[in-house]
């Protein structure tokens, strides 16, 4: 929905993306990173943004994959009874 | 994270579900001999496809990175002709990218043709890492990776709460 309203925004003034917007998204990821080092939290240039967002992406699919692998060796010890008592407590 | 009060039509819940179905399956295919380092690592394979694929048809097409990840996980049988092109195409631009990689970022920035167009350096970075991000302008890659970042984090708070789960004796 949001790609639609945005595609119709660029073909009404085609050129550039206006830099606000930029900004507004910009902002809009930097909320979401984890606030570790963040002493000046709302003076932070785009490109130390990205930065972090990349860094945050890697970090994220590492946790996917070392949580797969615990999950992995957890599901070889793990009985039926124990996996359909957290299916239903999950489930609820 | 609270398990008693999930809205059963959020994403998480609809993540949950589908990720534990998928468990389930891989759990009932179990052989005997259920802890030799190979079928754990096969299994730890299966796990991680599961949870992509788990998420991404969670948020189905609505946005670009779950259909671009699901265009991926369609294409990855060996059969098809569509994934080996896939494959040597990807395989030669991550060679070339890491070649360039070497190169400072100063080089690279001076090759960049439209670089304030399409935010440099650092988006090129983040478009490689983002499902279908090479197809994305600026805005749409910034719009796009907000909502890939909030399910990234929906999906490690759950896969997290199931492993903490199974290691309760």
């Amino acid at each position: 929905m949001s790609s639609r309203r945005s595609r119709s925004r660029q073909a009404g003034s085609n050129a550039r993306i206006s830099d606000d917007q930029i900004n507004d998204l910009v902002s809009k990821l930097h909320q979401l990173l984890p606030e570790i080092r963040n002493a000046h939290s709302d003076k932070v240039s785009a490109a130390k943004v990205l930065q972090e967002t990349c860094n945050y992406i890697r970090s994220l699919h590492t946790e996917v994959d070392d949580l797969s692998e615990r999950l992995s060796e957890l599901l070889a010890t793990a009985d039926t009874a124990q996996a359909a008592i957290i299916r239903t407590l999950l489930m609820q | 994270m609270d398990l008693q009060n999930m809205n059963p039509s959020s994403l998480k819940s609809r993540f949950a579900t589908r990720f534990l179905r998928a468990l389930t399956k891989i759990n009932a295919q179990k052989p005997i001999s259920s802890s030799s380092s190979r079928e754990i690592f096969q299994r730890y394979r299966r796990i991680k496809v599961a949870a992509d694929k788990s998420m991404a048809y969670s948020v189905r097409s609505r946005r670009s990175w779950s259909r671009a990840t699901l265009w991926r996980l369609r294409t990855r049988s060996p059969r098809s002709r569509l994934a080996t092109l896939a494959r040597r195409s990807s395989v030669k631009t991550r060679t070339t990218r890491a070649a360039s990689h070497g190169a400072t970022v100063v080089d690279r920035k001076s090759h960049g043709k439209e670089n304030k167009e399409d935010g440099g350096v650092e988006a090129e970075e983040l478009r490689e890492l983002v499902p279908g991000g090479e197809a994305m302008d600026l805005c749409n890659l910034l719009d796009e990776t907000a909502h890939y970042i909030k399910c990234l984090t929906t999906q490690v708070q759950v896969m997290r709460t199931i492993a903490n789960l199974y290691s309760l004796h």
